[in-house]
């Protein structure tokens, strides 16, 4: 599904690089986990792929059920299925949620040459969505993320994801602001809907989101390359010993 | 102050130009009006409140041509219930116009009232006299003094349905100058709509006089041809408890000037002045507004919001006066502009003056380009960047749209905002 090959990227503003060979392949039905420290460039990775501005790929492929992603706009890769689940949803005033969940969807479809939604189809989809994410009627209709709290944004960049139905997922950071009850119900929402067609990534610090969505695949990211790979296990390590110890084992 | 000569011979030229219609009770209003003018003189470019905004086009003897923009959609408030008073080229058009008869309201066509006594004349020319201090406002003096039509709104109770002025614009040529008035009795509640280019240039003056507990709503959308020129004068007085809410959206124009001068004189009172404008090239669009709170307990918004692009220009002049007495006074004023490139720029001179010590006033200014980080969450759920763009376009515009009180009419100049963008969509 995803397939990164040795992706170096610096930052366009200064000469930094961030990633130093990235190597990674995420399967479709799979759920990958990436984890490290703080600065090891994971979310730099989940922006890179999903095309924000700013940063410049130096070396490397990322490709995306075999379409090169580094080569098209944020749009288009949208619309080839890659979701990115921000770690700081964006506020925006003045556009009511349905509208813009609206305008999302419909301009995927048309892209990928489908029919738009009608408005009653696209309603029941979303209150149905909605429900099980318990976001409520006036959520909808306010603006963007607009007031919206921690807990909020994260169960609405969920109902994106839902209602976009994205092939590949990336979850950057998405327990960061919320407490045990919240990021259950953020766990849920994600859980169902995992399914064979779709992977996932997702990128976290903690190792308790992962209690809640349960990865195939663990990789430790450090210092701008996945220095190790292993199976849930890995995580619960990290855990209980830190990074230090497994950073000094790789080094 | 003497004149200088430059500008007497300026505003003499323009004058030759003009015949004033010398009938009836409004005689004597206009030829104080031309006394008046001529002892301040047309606008030049070295007055205070006319540094941003070259005034040569509105002054000069003839008007320069527009040509009229060509179009078949469906014209602003077309759908909505309404009674039509239409201009074309700044002459009442009778034909076009619906029956000038509504329950509520008395409307008469200023150039057929020629009787020497008629309610108008308390007011015609008298708000605009009063708004000429402490600044000048010479085009309405002219306009006091040389209106050719208008129309005359007695209101009296709650009209049904909104009166709707709409200025067609047929000559390319056209230079029209009209006059109206509107009195809005006690407890009376009116709502004013205005669409359309009128001329190729246009000179407009109101003058609104809202009774205690009475309220009046105006949106306006001024014409597209992007040729025309507009100078526009709004006066009005405020009573007690009163409410008065004007919103214009201005979509093009090589010059527009709107003067709005409201003064708050009995307690409780509401005022709010909003505008959208969107500039695209040689597009200039100056606000400019004096609000005078004269009583206590007193609110008023002045909310502006202009998007330019391809090296418009947007000129925002308000001042917030509070005399002394005034206390309990709330004034709010923000202007903001979106600039779309870096040749495009927005002016913006915010003035308080206060002479009361209880009072909450707050003023802001800004000019920003599109957020970065918004356009990019927006795409990267799969809106094209165009759309995205437009999307966060409307969402900065909607705090002055906001202040459209009626929903239909606020989605109105919406769809007006969205479809001037969509058209400038790839």
């Amino acid at each position: 599904m995803l397939n990164i090959k040795n992706l170096h990227v610096s930052l366009e503003e200064e000469d930094k690089q961030i990633l130093k060979g990235v190597d990674l392949t995420v399967e479709a039905g799979k759920v990958h986990a990436i984890m490290g420290p703080n600065g090891s460039g994971k979310s730099t990775l989940s922006y890179v792929l999903s095309g924000k501005e700013g940063y410049e790929v130096t070396e490397g492929s990322a490709d995306l059920l075999g379409e090169d992603l580094l080569e098209i706009d944020p749009e288009e890769r949208a619309a080839l299925g890659l979701f990115l689940a921000f770690q700081y949803p964006v506020e925006i005033p003045g556009v009511g949620n349905m509208t813009f969940l609206r305008t999302a969807v419909n301009s995927q479809r048309k892209a990928r040459g489908e029919d738009e939604m009608s408005a009653s189809e696209f309603l029941k989809a979303v209150r149905e969505r909605a429900k099980s994410l318990k976001i409520d009627a006036d959520m909808l209709k306010r603006p963007v993320n607009v007031g919206f709290s921690g807990g909020e944004k994260k169960r609405n960049e969920i109902l994106q994801m839902a209602m976009l139905e994205p092939k590949m997922c990336i979850l950057d950071e998405t327990d960061s602001g919320l407490d045990v009850d919240a990021m259950k119900l953020v766990a849920e929402g994600v859980n169902a809907l995992r399914n064979e067609g779709r992977g996932f990534l997702v990128i976290t610090h903690y190792q308790r989101l992962l209690d809640h969505i349960k990865p195939d695949v663990v990789h430790i990211m450090a210092n701008g390359r996945i220095v190790k790979t292993g199976g849930p296990e890995l995580a619960l390590e990290v855990e209980q010993n830190g990074y230090a110890d497994i950073l000094a084992e790789v080094a | 102050m003497a004149l200088a000569q430059v500008k007497i011979d300026a505003t003499e030229e323009r004058l030759n130009t003009l015949d004033m219609p010398q009938e009836g009770w409004s005689t004597a209003a206009r030829k104080d009006a031309l006394m008046r003018l001529r002892s301040m003189g047309l606008p030049s470019r070295r007055d205070e409140y006319w540094k941003y905004t070259r005034p040569d086009t509105l002054v000069q003897p003839k008007a320069l041509d527009a040509a009229v923009l060509q179009t078949d959609e469906v014209p602003v408030f077309d759908g909505l219930e309404r009674l039509k008073i239409v201009f074309v080229d700044g002459v009442f058009s009778a034909d076009e116009s619906d029956d000038l008869v509504l329950e509520g309201v008395a409307i008469e066509r200023l150039a057929d009232a020629t009787a020497d006594i008629h309610w108008a004349k308390g007011l015609y020319g008298v708000l605009e006299n009063k708004g000429q201090n402490p600044v000048e406002r010479p085009l309405a003096a002219l306009n006091t003094a040389y209106a050719t039509d208008g129309v005359l709104i007695h209101v009296t109770g709650k009209p049904s349905k909104p009166i709707s002025m709409i200025y067609r614009h047929i000559s390319t040529s056209s230079d029209a100058i009209l006059h109206h008035i509107v009195k809005i009795d006690k407890g009376a509640e009116v709502t004013i709509l205005e669409n359309g280019p009128a001329a190729a240039r246009f000179n407009k003056c109101m003058e609104i006089d809202v009774a205690d507990t009475a309220t009046f709503h105006h949106v306006r959308a001024q014409g597209r041809d992007h040729e025309r020129r507009a100078a526009t004068h709004m006066f009005a007085r405020l009573g007690t408890e009163s409410t008065f809410k004007s919103f214009t959206l201005t979509a093009n124009g090589v010059m527009t000037r709107n003067e709005c001068v409201i003064e708050l004189t009995g307690d409780d009172a509401h005022a709010t002045v909003a505008g959208a404008a969107l500039g695209d090239g040689d597009f200039h669009h100056d606000d400019t507004v004096f609000i005078t709170h004269d009583a206590v307990n007193c609110e008023s918004r002045q909310v502006f919001k202009k998007v330019l692009r391809n090296g418009a220009t947007g000129v925002f002049q308000g001042k917030i006066l509070v005399k002394a007495g005034a206390q309990k006074t709330d004034g709010y004023q923000i202007s903001q502009s979106l600039l779309l490139d870096e040749d495009s720029q927005f002016l913006a001179k915010p003035e308080l003056e206060i002479y009361a010590d209880d009072v909450a006033c707050s003023h802001g200014s800004t000019s920003g380009a599109i957020d970065e980080e918004a356009l990019f969450y927006l795409r990267s759920r799969g809106v094209p960047v165009g759309e995205a763009t437009d999307m966060l376009t409307l969402s900065f515009l909607a705090e002055a749209v906001e202040e459209i009180e009626d929903g239909a009419l606020a989605e109105e100049i919406n769809e007006c905002l969205a479809a001037w963008l969509a058209r400038r969509r790839d």
